[in-house]
């Protein structure tokens, strides 16, 4: 069974350890800045969104790649960057519409998360479970649960 | 079932693959112009600066990948299409028959009427072969006029200036990238390239070329302004036009490309278009354009291979986009970045950081982008666009400090 | 590795940056931040040099642990001659400025002379620069943080900064950063005004090493499960904050009440963290949102409130609808069980208003209170308050009161001098309830015995982080001690000094010492820094800290006299709960601590101690 990350911003204290894990894990130090996950924090409304690729099965960067450097990880569902391939032409970055590919100028590649091989790092760092790696097909039963609490919730006000 | 696709490039070759998983038992033909396995003309300038070799290039790194899918790689140029009969005529070869044809085949650079542009020491920067020519001149210290600073021209510029050469840039209209930039951004771009050491001439024509022999095997280029300028090497990217000459007497509707509707379909039964060749639903204007650049290029391909092998996937439209590094400051446009009447716009100029962002809004939706010095999430502007996300109070946010497009996506996609 | 090695100096006067190598034979003997700081700043500054002064500084700095993934590693200490005190000060703060810091590359920066006009210190990574920041002066810290990400166009740079009140001198101004977190006490941010310093804003991006990563990871991780799994800081800070004591200290009999008078509050509850909990009538919902972490946490007691929008602070003022730092307990108390006040919503607005202008709640509302007990008196009148009728348990009193005085406006510049100033102003010096001139927090001495020593003996005036023994005596941290009897304190508060002096050098909370002991926080240094850093050389290096900041104010001109508490928790016995009819036992615990301190009788370190310890 193929997992996914499961984001749930209700959890998130924004307390950056993901950052942490997943900097130090691609660039061998603690960089935030180097993250290829990011907290948006909200901070006039207490929120924090933590927000990564989501290996998303349309694949904008993938498919934009002109030199087919972004492949498809068959184990895991990522979309691995290879740094040998890239020529750091950006196409990719402005290709997805989620903006969670990005260009580093230190190394004039692109980066963005690529699951850890299946264990995200993120995930083991999250002190919340606010970043969880779940069965693909869970995420979406919890999704639909959560909706159906909404619903009922409705029903009981009105 | 044979499908055939005219073109190798990435509306080409993405096409293929798309109707390979899509129809996995019929025939796929694929018909290249040139020598190479199918590559990609965007890296060529990652060739020139010596960070790939020409492999680098090839839009397919697996090894046997068209093979192994069973996609026929053949070597010919398109002479007609007989739609009647459904076969394609290719020069000095058999005619290729088909039961649904792709026509990707890109588009070509044109040469302005200017005296002297067939000399020694001239070329385009399109083909592989360009490039070799190019590489046998552009050496270090050497002396290179590149004419055009369009998209394109700035791309070569790049790779131009890494190597060390000399560099010259001579663009006829009044600023640098005019068709992906405004005034602001353009001004800002040639400012940063003049302190990178490349002499920039904006409102300036070239007149004409002229052999010399001070040094031998050079050249002498005349611009409008009475300067002389001495080159090795000159450069011509002044602009594209879609490959479609060949389609002439099929009936294919045609403007500056073949047209095409929101399923790539072109005006003839069982012909399609895809890429730079194709003019396309724009999503911006909801007309139809050719947008010559990579990720459309890919969108076009696929949509085409589903729509062939019989999936129904109508396309929301291309988004005019670009992303552009020019000697290291990085810029990037989406959609309609000039604007629309009445609409709002949010804009913040740092001159002495070189760093730019504009945003085009209708209502409270962005409708176009512009943005220099900033790579960071910078794809969140096309999804702004294409998502069409009311911003509700972000737009007031947005209009103070633009700079918070992430924020505002997430914020309003993810809440 | 861990520590970048680098410092930033940085003079006022003359608008010169330059970078130094950091001493590395000192951050061997202080470890960092509150230790190294120190050690920099009593090097280089005369101890008799009036803070507001030109030749004072300020010191800006992180510890070695500062931006790894220790958990709560992103703290930075500003250490000054404190504005409100005239001793050594050392204010800590979290959020996320530290960790910029130390990406930036920098272990601190010291700013020394003062600035002309108002400036604002901006450092990307390896630029730094000084720039103009007249346009700013005289708007708040929330103002100030935006109009600089604003200006840069970069939404990630940190901020700190000072307000109205840093600007115009109110004795007690913090340094705020990322609009709600703060190096809070003992008057930094007045220093810092002082400077025409208006902000520091760093933007860094290079990262941060470990000297050994296997081991840091384990050590780190075994840290985190530790910190997981305490009731303290696994549930009750997370769920409730630090808000979790208002209930259990008012019921231990240790909740200084209207200026101390009292040592229980009777609207204690309505002011709790179950009270923050609770659904409002106006719209359902709870003061509090949620709970957030600073950078590294994984306690998170951060609490982001809203104020209910019908309260007559915002309902007529919409910028203040929003969610932002919350009640914690030690402001909680100030500005409501000092002051009698017990409307959580105005208590809430006061505290956004301490973040918003940049000030002290704790001195705030301590200060508060005693102006109430002066006015009851009639010692002050509305002829002084300019007609705000100053009665306990007036929440428009202190509303009103939060807004001038983050303004220096009206009576509020007097509430500005803090409660000795004020107090000995209208003849009545033994109102002031404070230390070495700065005010209490939240626990009494006569219900908790040991709190009554932290504050006579800390080093930056009364404060419960220097030494909290409420761990021991009310939680049973690591032991359960009586907080009614003083014996045996004496030994508890040198020790809890001792090993908080580290935890405040390495770069982490002191809260994670509700949880971790030196055994903890020993590997993860040990792993993190060159050098061997066992339990036994983290214990030295805490009691060399704090002898450093005694010998400082000792030269300063602090005596043993100044060891001591207002005569009112020393005569006048608690009148409620487990206590009543106990007075502070001071005077007995004193004697025994110089002792073990080896001090002399009259509080100074003895050639022995000096030597044994390196200084």
């Amino acid at each position: 069974m193929q997992k996914s990350l499961s984001i749930d911003p209700d959890k998130c204290t924004g307390c950056l350890q993901c950052e942490l894990a997943c900097s130090y894990d691609n660039e061998n130090a603690f960089n935030p800045a180097k993250s290829r996950i990011k907290i948006f924090t909200f901070h006039d409304k207490g929120r924090f969104v933590p927000y990564t690729c989501t290996q998303c099965y349309e694949a904008w960067c993938m498919h934009a790649c002109p030199v087919d450097a972004i492949t498809l990880d068959k184990g895991t569902g990522a979309k691995i960057v290879h740094d040998n391939l890239c020529v750091g032409c950006k196409v990719c970055t402005i290709a997805c519409p989620f903006g969670t590919i990005n260009y580093n100028a230190d190394t004039g590649k692109v980066i963005k998360c690529d699951l850890c091989e299946g264990e995200p790092e993120c995930a083991k760092a999250c002190p919340t479970d606010a970043i969880t790696y779940v069965d693909a097909n869970w995420t979406g039963l919890e999704k639909m649960r959560a909706w159906a609490e909404k619903t009922d919730a409705g029903q009981a006000s009105a | 079932m044979t499908y055939v696709i005219i073109g190798a490039g990435p509306a080409g070759v993405t096409a293929a693959d798309t109707l390979r998983k899509a129809d996995p038992k019929a025939d796929i033909v694929m018909i290249g112009s040139e020598p190479e396995p199918p590559y990609s003309r965007m890296a060529i300038p990652y060739v020139l600066t010596g960070l790939i070799a020409e492999e680098g290039t090839y839009l397919r790194k697996e090894e046997g990948h068209y093979d192994k899918n069973a996609i026929q790689y053949r070597q010919g140029e398109a002479e007609s299409i007989d739609p009647k009969n459904k076969v394609v005529k290719l020069k000095g070869t058999d005619d290729q028959p088909y039961s649904k044809l792709l026509i990707a085949t890109g588009a070509s650079p044109v040469k302005p009427p200017i005296d002297g542009l067939d000399l020694k020491g001239v070329h385009h920067c399109w083909t592989l072969e360009d490039c070799r020519n190019i590489m046998k001149f552009a050496d270090k210290g050497a002396d290179v006029v590149l004419m055009g600073a369009g998209f394109i021209g700035c791309i070569i510029m790049e790779a131009l200036a890494e190597r060390g050469v000399n560099l010259t840039v001579v663009e006829a209209l009044d600023r640098m990238v005019p068709r992906m930039m405004n005034e602001a951004a353009g001004n800002m771009v040639k400012a940063w390239c003049e302190k990178q050491n490349v002499n920039v001439h904006t409102s300036t024509k070239v007149t004409k070329l002229e052999a010399s022999k001070d040094p031998e095997d050079t050249l002498v280029v005349d611009l409008d302004n009475g300067k002389q300028i001495p080159a090795h090497l000159v450069v011509v990217a002044t602009g594209v036009k879609s490959n479609i000459d060949f389609v002439d007497g099929a009936g294919l509707k045609t403007d500056q490309g073949i047209l095409v509707d929101e399923c790539m379909r072109t005006s003839v039964d069982d012909i399609y278009a895809a890429g730079d060749c194709a003019q396309g639903p724009d999503f911006s204007t909801g007309g139809w354009a050719v947008h010559a650049v990579q990720p459309t290029a890919v969108d076009h391909g696929r949509i085409a291979g589903l729509n062939m092998a019989g999936k129904s996937a109508p396309f929301k439209g291309s988004l005019n986009m670009n992303v552009l590094d020019t000697v290291g400051l990085i810029s990037a446009s989406f959609g309609k970045w000039d604007g629309i009447e009445g609409g709002d716009h949010a804009e913040v100029i740092d001159t002495e950081n070189f760093k730019y962002m504009r945003l085009e809004f209708d209502g409270d939706k962005i409708i176009g982008a512009l943005s220099l010095g900033r790579t960071d999430q910078i794809g969140v502007l096309r999804g702004l666009i294409q998502t069409e996300i009311a911003l509700g109070p972000w737009k007031e946010r947005l209009m103070e400090n633009p700079h918070l497009i992430a924020d505002a996506y997430v914020a309003c996609s993810q809440q | 590795m861990a520590w970048a090695k680098k410092l930033l100096r940085v003079n006022l006067t003359a608008g010169t940056i330059s970078e130094e190598a950091l001493n590395m034979d000192w951050a061997n003997k202080y470890l960092g931040q509150r230790g190294l700081a120190t050690k920099y700043f009593v090097e280089e500054v005369d101890p008799k040099v009036d803070p507001l002064s030109p030749d004072n500084k300020m010191i800006m700095a992180t510890g070695p642990l500062t931006g790894t993934c220790a958990s709560t590693a992103g703290r930075y200490s500003v250490i000054t001659k404190g504005a409100l005190t005239g001793a050594i000060a050392c204010s800590n703060s979290g959020g996320f400025f530290g960790n910029e810091m130390k990406n930036a590359g920098y272990d601190m920066v010291i700013f020394e002379g003062a600035s002309k006009t108002p400036v604002y210190l901006f450092i990307d990574n390896d630029n730094a620069q000084l720039i103009d920041a007249s346009d700013m002066w005289g708007t708040s810290v929330w103002d100030t943080e935006d109009k600089i990400k604003s200006d840069h166009q970069d939404p990630m740079i940190r901020v700190a900064s000072i307000g109205i009140s840093g600007e115009k001198g109110v004795k007690y101004a913090c340094v705020v950063n990322d609009y709600h977190r703060a190096a809070g006490r003992s008057g930094v941010g007045t220093v810092m005004g002082s400077k025409n310093l208006k902000a520091v804003a760093i933007r860094g991006t290079k990262g941060v090493t470990v000297k050994d990563p296997v081991r840091f990871f384990e050590a780190a991780n075994a840290g985190k499960a530790v910190l997981a799994g305490n009731p303290v800081t696994g549930e009750g800070l997370p769920a409730f904050g630090t808000q979790v004591l208002m209930n259990v200290i008012n019921e231990t009999g240790a909740l200084p009440s209207q200026n101390h008078r009292d040592v229980q509050f009777d609207g204690a509850h309505a002011i709790s963290a179950e009270a923050m909990a609770e659904p409002r009538e106006s719209d359902g919902k709870p003061n509090l949102v949620r709970n957030a972490a600073c950078f590294g946490c994984t306690i998170a007691c951060g609490r982001i409130s809203t104020i209910d929008r019908t309260h007559y602070t915002v309902a007529e003022r919409p910028e203040y609808q929003v969610a932002s730092g919350g009640l914690e307990y030690e402001a909680a108390w100030a500005l409501g069980a000092a002051t009698g006040v017990d409307d959580l919503d105005a208590l809430t607005f006061a505290n956004f208003i301490c973040n918003e202008q940049g000030y002290d709640p704790i001195s705030f509302g301590a200060t508060v209170g005693a102006a109430m007990e002066l006015y009851e008196i009639g010692a002050i009148t509305d002829k002084e308050t300019g007609g705000i009728e100053l009665k306990f348990g007036s929440a428009k009193a202190l509303t009103d009161l939060a807004e001038l005085t983050g303004k220096s406006e009206g009576f509020g510049a007097e509430i500005g001098l803090g409660s000795k100033l004020l107090c000995e102003k209208y003849g009545h010096g033994e109102l002031s309830m404070s230390v070495k001139g700065q005010e209490f927090p939240a626990y009494d001495s006569r219900g908790i015995q040991g709190m009554g020593l932290t504050y006579a003996t800390s080093n930056r005036g009364a404060c419960h982080l220097r030494s909290y023994t409420v761990a021991s005596e009310v939680l049973g941290i690591p032991e359960k001690t009586d907080p009614l009897v003083h014996e045996g304190k004496a030994g508890l508060v040198k020790a809890f000094q001792d090993a908080t002096a580290v935890f405040d050098s390495a770069g982490i909370c002191v809260f994670t010492s509700f949880a971790w002991s030196l055994e903890d926080v020993a590997p993860q240094i040990d792993a993190a820094c060159e050098g061997d850093w066992s339990v036994e050389t983290l214990l030295e290096v805490g009691e060399r800290i704090w002898n450093l900041e005694r010998n400082f104010n000792n030269a300063a001109g602090f005596t043993a006299a100044d060891d001591k508490l207002p005569e009112r928790l020393m005569k006048d016995a608690a009148k409620t709960g487990p206590a009543k009819g106990l007075t502070s036992q001071l005077d007995k615990m004193l004697p025994e601590y110089y002792q073990l301190r080896g001090w002399t009788a009259d509080g100074v370190p003895t050639n022995e101690t000096l030597g044994r310890l390196g200084l």
